[in-house]
C-alpha cells in the first residue's frame, strides 16, 4: 500500500474519476455493483447466491480499493442486519441476494422500514419456490418485494431491463433510499443479471448523490416531520433505534394506539405522497391502438421487439414499461392505457403485476405468464398480440 | 443484420471467455452485441456454452434461437448444443476429440499446440471465427483479446489469434 495523505473519500473519488467515461462489456450484476460504487456505497454485507454472486464478487474486489468494507456473513439474516447497522454508522450500504436469501431477509427489511434506515437490497430473481431452478431467471418475487415483510408499510422497488440500466438505476436506488430514509429493493432478474452488454460509466461529476440529512442533538429522528433527519451513531448524539412502535424521539411506546397510528401512517405517507415523483414509466403509445403490451425487467426486451415487429406488419400496438414497480405507477399506466381494449402483460411468473395493473386500468388485462427458466421470445409475445387482435 | 453464434466445449476450455471477447470486440466495432452463457453446476468439466448475438440494431432477445454458427470443442458439447441452427448455418468442430457427421472440421487444438500451448485453443478459434464472420476489424479483435488475457500471456495469445485467422485464410484461398 502506498503512503498517502489523502482522506478515504478523496481516494474513492480519484479511483471513480479514473473510471469515468469508460466503456465496458459486463454483466448486469457487475453493472449494478459498479453503479452502487458510483452512488457512494461503502459497505456491502452479503452471502453469495446464484444468480447474484457476481455483485458480491465485484464488491469484494472494488470496495477495498476505495477504503470501503466488504463483509461476507454466515447467512442472509446477518447480512441484512449488518447492512442496517452500517447505515446507522454513516455508510451507504447494500446487500445482494436472490429468492431464498430474500426470503430470509424479510423480517429485517421490515426493521429497516420501521427504523427508517436507508439501504439498498438487490434481489436478482431466480426461479422458485424454494431452491427451484437455482441458476435460472424468473420474476416471481414482485409481490414478495411489496408484501414480504409483515405489517403496514410502503416500499420502493425498481426493475432494470438493460445492463446500462442496472448501473443507472442502482444509483437511483441509493438516492431514493436517502431521500425517503427507507430500504429500497432493486428488483433485478437472473437474465439481466447475467447477460453481458455494453455499459458506459459516467464521469463521477455527472452522478448526483442525494445527501443524507443529519440532525443535531435533541432533534427528533423519528417524527416531527414527514421525513425526519438521521442522528448517526458516532455523531455524539443520543439516539434510540427500535423496531418496536416508538415516539418521535425513538423511545418505545407500544401501548398507545395513537402513537402507532401516527408513526405507521407517516411511514406509509412519506412514500405514498411522492409516488408520482418516484414513478418511472417508459411509454410508447400509438395513436388509435386497441392493444397494448406492458412488460418490465428482462421480459421488456422481447416484448418491445414483438411490438416493433407487429407495428412493422401494420398493427397498432402500444408499449408500456414500468421501471418503478413499487409504489406501483398506476395512474401513469392508466393514462397510457386510455383508449385500449386490451393489455397483454407477459411476465416470468403465473400472475403478479397483471393483478396490480387490473386495479388501475379499464381495459381487459391478458396475463401471459411463462415459467421454467426461459425468458419469453419476441415471437411468442408477437403471437399473443396477434391472438388478441383477432 | 443479426448473427447468432454458439461456442461450446468442456468447462475450462475458455469457452465463456471466447464469447466475451467476440461480443466485446463487436461492440467496440460499433455493433450491438450481447453474450450469455449456460450456467449450472453441470458446467464444471461438463458441457459449457457461450452464446453471442451481434446485430446492427437493438437486440430484443438476448439468447440464440437458431445459430448461424456453432463451434464445438468437445464431444459432449457437440452432442448437446449443436442442434438448432439456421438452414445453411455452419457447425464447426475441433479435429481433436469430436466426431461429427457433416460438420466442418478445423484443427484448433493442433494449431494451438503448434503455436506453443493447447491452452490457447480458444483464441485460435476466436481468430478463425473473427475472420470467418468478417464483421470485426482484426486490430479491434486483437486489442480485445489482449485486454482479456492474463498478463504475461499476450505474445502467445497474439500468435494464437493470428494462427486462427490464417487457418481461415488458407481455407478460402
Amino acid at each position: 500500500m502506498l503512503e498517502t495523505t489523502l482522506a478515504p473519500a478523496e481516494i474513492a473519488d480519484l479511483y471513480l474519476r479514473s473510471l469515468g467515461g469508460t466503456e465496458h462489456f459486463i454483466q448486469g450484476d457487475e453493472a449494478a455493483a459498479m453503479g452502487a460504487l458510483f452512488a457512494g456505497c461503502t459497505f456491502f454485507g452479503g452471502y453469495p447466491i446464484t444468480p447474484a454472486s457476481e455483485i458480491a464478487e465485484v464488491m469484494s474486489r472494488e470496495l477495498p480499493l476505495i477504503d470501503g468494507h466488504y463483509v461476507q456473513f454466515e447467512d442472509e439474516l446477518a447480512s441484512i442486519s449488518a447492512v442496517i447497522g452500517a447505515a446507522w454508522a454513516g455508510a451507504r450500504s447494500m446487500t445482494a441476494t436472490s429468492g431464498p436469501g430474500f426470503s430470509l431477509m424479510q423480517e429485517n427489511i421490515g426493521y429497516a422500514v420501521m427504523t427508517e434506515t436507508p439501504c439498498v437490497i438487490v434481489n436478482v430473481q431466480r426461479s422458485g419456490p424454494s431452491t427451484g431452478q437455482a441458476t435460472l431467471p424468473a420474476q416471481g418475487d414482485v409481490m414478495q418485494a411489496r408484501w414480504g415483510t409483515h405489517g403496514d408499510h410502503e416500499i420502493i422497488a425498481l426493475s432494470p431491463s438493460t445492463v446500462q440500466e442496472c448501473f443507472d438505476l442502482a444509483i437511483r436506488c441509493f438516492n431514493l433510499a436517502e431521500e425517503f430514509r427507507t430500504p429500497v429493493i432493486f428488483l433485478m432478474d437472473g437474465e439481466i443479471g447475467h447477460v453481458r452488454d455494453k455499459t458506459v460509466f459516467p464521469s463521477i461529476g455527472e452522478v448526483t448523490r442525494f445527501p443524507r440529512r443529519k440532525g443535531t442533538e435533541g432533534q427528533d429522528a423519528f417524527g416531527g416531520e414527514t421525513i425526519p433527519p438521521m442522528l448517526e451513531f458516532g455523531d455524539g448524539c443520543f439516539v434510540h433505534v427500535t423496531g418496536s412502535t416508538h415516539q418521535d424521539n425513538g423511545m418505545r411506546d407500544v401501548q398507545t394506539s395513537t402513537v402507532h397510528d401516527r408513526l405507521v401512517r407517516r411511514l406509509v405517507r412519506k412514500i405514498d405522497e411522492a409516488r408520482d415523483r418516484i414513478a418511472m414509466v417508459e411509454v410508447d403509445v400509438m395513436d388509435g391502438a386497441k392493444t397494448g403490451v406492458l412488460a418490465y425487467g428482462a421480459t421488456a426486451r422481447p416484448a418491445l421487439g414483438a411490438v416493433l415487429q407487429a407495428r412493422a406488419a401494420g398493427a397498432k400496438v402500444s408499449f408500456i414499461r414500468p421501471i418503478t414497480i413499487w409504489p406501483f405507477p398506476g395512474s401513469q399506466i392508466a393514462a397510457a392505457c386510455d383508449g385500449l381494449d386490451r393489455l397483454i402483460v407477459p411476465e416470468m411468473n403465473l400472475g403478479q403485476v397483471n393483478r396490480e395493473v387490473e386495479r388501475y386500468v379499464d381495459c381487459e388485462v391478458i396475463h401471459f405468464g411463462k415459467i421454467g427458466g426461459e425468458i419469453h421470445s419476441s415471437a411468442e409475445i408477437r403471437a399473443e398480440i396477434e391472438r388478441a387482435n383477432r | 443484420m443479426r448473427r447468432e453464434i454458439r461456442i461450446c466445449g468442456f468447462g475450462g476450455q475458455g469457452i465463456i471467455l471466447a464469447g466475451v471477447i467476440l461480443g466485446e470486440a463487436a461492440t467496440k466495432a460499433g455493433f450491438q452485441a450481447v453474450q450469455t452463457q449456460s450456467y449450472g453446476p453441470e458446467s464444471r468439466g461438463g458441457a459449457a456454452r457461450s452464446e453471442v448475438v451481434i446485430s446492427d440494431g437493438p437486440i430484443d432477445y438476448p439468447r440464440v434461437t437458431k445459430a448461424d454458427v456453432v463451434v464445438a470443442l468437445s464431444q459432449p458439447a457437440y452432442d448437446r448444443f449443436a442442434g438448432d441452427i439456421v438452414s445453411g448455418g455452419a457447425v464447426i468442430v475441433d479435429e481433436s476429440g469430436v466426431t461429427a457427421e457433416g460438420a466442418e472440421v478445423q484443427p484448433f487444438t493442433a494449431t494451438a499446440q503448434e503455436v506453443g500451448h493447447k491452452i490457447v485453443t480458444n483464441i485460435v478459434m476466436v481468430g478463425y471465427l473473427g475472420a470467418r464472420l468478417d464483421l470485426i476489424d482484426p486490430a479491434i479483435l486483437e486489442e480485445t483479446v489482449l485486454r482479456n488475457v492474463p498478463p504475461g500471456t499476450e505474445e502467445l495469445n497474439r500468435k494464437a489469434l493470428k494462427a486462427g485467422q490464417e487457418l481461415f485464410a488458407a481455407q478460402v484461398s
